[in-house]
């Protein structure tokens, strides 16, 4: 289960990628944080960061026009 | 003998441009970057120059000479939302005084409405991740502008400043 939660709906390109960076920086590894967005590119850039950074992405999945995505943040 | 590759995890990004369209491909590349672990600097030289300056009222967009750009009601009922009018104005209409104000205008609340982030919070951003902000010395003596007109937390220098940083980059853009 994700220990921390960020709201991102409404927000667009580039702010989830940032508002994620920021709440992954304040986090201990091996915590997993849980991203809401609504950015319709968000799947794609949050696959690239998590790639880039090496964040793993646990999951991602679209309900309702709205992203999810569990990142475990690196040890 | 062998020579070490540096490792060159640097971005470095020329901003040249100092209108409100062009104010947004820097800030955004550059603190997505710095998200995604890259030494971000981004050197802000002639019109680029004004997107570190405190007062950011002044940026405008203009649709003259860029028959690009979409002009499109950010409100009243959505068929005529979907109209784009910039194919039925004249470009020589964009002389006529005030008019750039109103595209601007127009702009803004076009972005508002999509929630599109300010540059005053993508700036902000930006120096929160660390992204080197650095001014053109230059320029700012060109232009006449003093230290007092630009925000705190950006370091002046030169082109040579740019180039040695640019040295261990991987990823150099001008825009």
């Amino acid at each position: 289960m994700a220990q921390h939660t960020l709201d991102a709906t409404g927000l667009n390109c580039p702010m989830p990628i940032l508002k994620a960076k920021q709440a992954l920086a304040k986090m201990n590894a091996k915590e997993i944080l849980e991203v809401t967005c609504t950015d319709k590119g968000s799947t794609k850039d949050f696959i690239a960061f998590c790639h880039q950074t090496g964040n793993t992405l646990l999951s991602h999945e679209e309900n309702d026009n709205q992203f999810i995505f569990n990142i475990e943040k690196i040890a | 003998m062998t020579v070490e590759a540096p490792n060159k995890n640097g971005m470095t990004i020329i901003a040249s441009k100092g209108t409100l369209d062009w104010a947004f491909p820097p800030f955004i590349v550059g603190s997505t970057a710095a998200a995604m672990g890259k030494e971000v600097t981004i050197f802000f030289t002639f019109y680029g120059l004004g997107l570190l300056l405190k007062d950011l009222s002044g940026l405008r967009v203009s649709p003259q000479g860029n028959p690009a750009m979409p002009m499109k009601m950010p409100f009243g009922p959505q068929w005529l939302q979907k109209i784009d009018f910039a194919p039925k104005i004249p470009n020589i209409m964009w002389n006529v005084p005030g008019m750039e104000l109103f595209a601007t205008n127009m702009m803004k609340k076009t972005m508002k409405k999509n929630n599109i982030a300010t540059i005053e919070e993508l700036r902000d951003v930006c120096l929160e991740m660390g992204v080197k902000l650095i001014a053109c010395e230059m320029t700012i003596g060109m232009f006449g502008y003093t230290r007092e007109d630009f925000i705190d937390g950006i370091e002046y220098a030169g082109a040579a400043t740019y180039l040695g940083i640019a040295q261990d980059s991987n990823h150099d853009l001008f825009i």
